[in-house]
């Protein structure tokens, strides 16, 4: 991966406060990579993050749009922060965990534990845990089948834009990555989701870009209004946004929001988000929780495994859902679990390869440690591989995927992938397949009230 | 057992005292399941009750069977009257399962909520089951409220634990009019039979049958069980002693007075 070359701007507390200059001066030295969001006049939120207090817009503007300009650690003035130090909590503990210390014996104690409590969950996405694969699938299965009987739902993403504002070394969307960009307007939105309801799928997944400009809540408030007139269950992966925002998307007719917080280790996460509001890694940690406040039924949460350690990646995700549910008992909780692929525009980031057993250990740990949560795998695995874990633990799939912008009835002038999907099979192949291994495919299991 | 051991749900009928969840089911198993456990009463998710999709559960429940409707997802009562009237629409009838649950993790019913709901529905003229968590007080605010039978809870949803809370679903068989219907947690036939012997006015099963390695046996056990246990109740269960029974050793002085 291309690492970058100047020193992050991590520990920023001890860099020295510079005096707030002129709008104009502190734009250009945000430009100039001189000074960083983290020399600005701030205050503590929590141990690990910061809160700016005063930045005018055209500076805030120039930092939001120059690489290493933002302080990872610092929420700017405009983001809601809502306090509460789970942050601190989840990064903690994760910074604590050590995989190698596990023993065979601690996974023998846990796996025949009645219940597996946020200490425990390590133990299971242990490397001394990997032996044990086949036992933590029977037991992930047991779960899945008391929970979920043998439902297996279905869902399809529609990419409305692929502008993006930030740098994202390894995404195809990242916004040097020169990729043809594209953004459906009304009447595109319309023709596709019509072409996607036709299949008889009834629940869509709304994504775009994270270009909150081009898709402004507006743009995509419409676009779940009409998403509602057409499908039953609607659910959203833009980016993070204010408690207000949900509230308006809410309002449009969205049950659930999905953020991947792609990682929780904040030294990787600074050098992996160049540039771009999602370079504020507290923001983003917080986001489910501004969504159940602004209303949302459910909340989806993944790290991309392979960005870092994905052990310790896996288990602040799982401990990040645990108090999310702790807090919002009556919160729909999920999981999904993306690796990284290789996609056009973006750098492979070299990190460790997670393989399929790997993959499959961490949503076997899921399902154990959190058995009632959802767990959604993408079209990024293989048929193979997808048809026998919804067995196991999964619980959602796509069908018909396309990661493209205006694929499904290529009228628009289409924007490349965001990344390459191994699983391109269509909705009727998909239920086949389903009922083959002994699921019963369900479009939809909510009503909106 | 007396051939006409019939039970009332509002103005229906039933013989069965069997009613099967289909929430886990392959619906191809559905059908199968409610012949072979000689159910008439099958309970539905409103949320599942698909329009429009070409496999509905609709479909694959037998004609005569009675639907419940469940409110599953409603975390409030607003949300589980409009659950219920969107059932009422899909032609489910005015019978009713409330379910209003604001906790993912353990499914427990709001009780307070619950009687918001009955009250609600039964004065739209429903006919309400609601499912509680089993408080006596409780249960006697849905009676008031207009419920047409209490469904307590035997254990968590889908734990198979049995009835792990049977002492006070006992105080509730003695002390409510309505029937008692044991609705969540049943694990085997046995913990079905023995809510029955209780008194029990009828069990639902979901997960138990759903999970099994052969759903249409497991089904037609559990119907057998009710059966068994219904019978025993109302045969009148023979005494259980912890000892064997000495003549009078405290009160025998009794009978010495004279001597």
């Amino acid at each position: 991966m291309a690492e970058p070359t100047q020193t992050e701007p991590l520990q920023a507390e001890k860099r020295p406060a510079a005096a707030c200059a002129a709008p104009a001066d502190v734009a250009s030295a945000l430009r100039a990579g001189t000074v960083t969001t983290a020399d600005l006049p701030r205050e503590p939120v929590g141990t690990r993050a910061y809160r700016l207090t005063e930045l005018a817009p055209e500076a805030l503007d120039a930092a939001i749009h120059t690489d290493r300009a933002l302080d990872p650690l610092t929420f700017l003035p405009d983001m809601d922060d809502l306090g509460g130090g789970m942050f601190d909590r989840v990064l903690d503990a994760a910074e604590a965990y050590d995989p190698d210390a596990v023993t065979a014996a601690d996974v023998r104690r846990v796996l025949a534990a009645d219940t597996v409590g946020p200490e425990d969950f390590g133990v299971l996405l242990a490397p001394a845990a990997a032996p044990f694969l086949e036992q933590m699938a029977e037991r992930a299965q047991r779960e899945r089948v008391r929970w979920f009987g043998t439902n297996v739902q279905f869902f399809t993403p529609l990419y409305l834009a692929n502008y993006c504002e930030n740098r994202c070394v390894y995404c195809g969307f990242n916004c040097e990555s020169g990729i043809r960009r594209a953004q459906l307007d009304e009447s595109e939105i319309i023709a596709e989701l019509d072409a996607i309801a036709a299949t008889g799928q009834e629940e869509i997944l709304l994504l775009t870009g994270e270009d909150p400009v081009r898709s402004s809540v507006d743009y995509i408030a419409r676009a779940c209004e009409l998403a509602a007139e057409r499908f039953r269950t609607v659910g959203v992966e833009i980016y993070p946004a204010n408690v207000a925002d949900y509230a308006r998307l809410r309002a449009a007719g969205v049950d659930y929001v999905t953020v991947f917080q792609e990682t929780y280790d904040p030294a990787r996460y600074g050098k992996l988000h160049l540039r771009g509001r999602k370079r504020i890694m507290p923001y983003r940690f917080e986001a489910q929780e501004r969504a159940l406040r602004g209303g949302m039924r459910g909340v989806a949460f993944a790290p991309l495994l392979g960005l870092a350690d994905f052990r310790r990646d896996a288990l602040a995700c799982g401990l990040h859902a645990w108090e999310i549910q702790r807090a919002y008992p009556a919160a729909e909780i999920s999981f999904s679990c993306p690796r990284m692929r290789p996609a056009a525009g973006a750098v492979t980031p070299g990190g460790p390869h997670v393989s399929e057993a790997q993959l499959l250990q961490v949503v076997c740990a899921y399902r154990i440690f959190m058995p009632f949560a959802g767990l959604t795998v993408s079209s990024r695995e293989s048929a193979r591989f997808r048809d026998h874990v919804a067995t196991i633990t999964a619980t959602k799939v796509s069908a018909g995927v396309s990661t493209g912008v205006g694929e499904h009835t290529h009228q628009a002038d289409e924007g490349d992938d965001q990344f390459e999907i191994a699983d391109t099979r269509d909705l009727p192949t998909m239920c086949v397949a389903m009922r083959e291994m002994g699921l019963e495919p369900v479009m939809n299991d909510h009503v909106l009230v | 057992m007396a051939a006409n051991d019939t039970w009332k749900l509002g103005n229906k009928e039933f013989s069965s005292r069997f009613i099967l969840g289909s929430g886990k089911f392959r619906l191809d198993l559905v059908r199968a399941a409610v012949e072979d456990a000689g159910a008439e009463i099958v309970t539905l998710a409103v949320r599942r009750a698909n329009t429009g999709q070409e496999d509905s559960i609709l479909d694959a429940i037998p004609s005569g069977v009675t639907l419940l409707p469940n409110t599953s997802g409603a975390r409030t009562a607003e949300e589980a009257v409009r659950i219920a009237r969107l059932a009422r629409e899909l032609g489910c009838g005015d019978l009713v399962k409330v379910e209003v649950i604001r906790d993912t993790k353990y499914l427990l019913p709001d009780n307070a909520e619950t009687v918001r709901a009955t009250e609600l529905l039964a004065a739209d003229g429903f006919t309400v089951l609601p499912y509680m968590y089993p408080d006596l007080n409780v249960a006697r605010d849905l009676v008031s409220a207009g419920a047409a039978a209490v469904m307590p809870l035997g254990a968590p949803i889908g734990s198979n634990k049995g009835l792990v809370t049977r002492d006070f679903i006992r105080i509730l068989i003695e002390e409510i009019d309505l029937p008692v219907i044991v609705d969540a947690g049943i694990g085997r036939p046995s913990q079905a039979c023995e809510a029955m012997e209780m008194g029990a006015a009828a069990v639902m099963a979901n997960t138990a049958v759903a999970t099994a390695g052969d759903i249409r046996l497991m089904a037609r056990a559990f119907g057998q069980a009710v059966e068994a246990g219904r019978a025993a109740y109302l045969a009148g269960l023979g005494r259980v002693l912890e000892t064997g029974e000495a003549s009078s050793p405290l009160t025998g002085f009794l009978e010495e007075e004279g001597r």
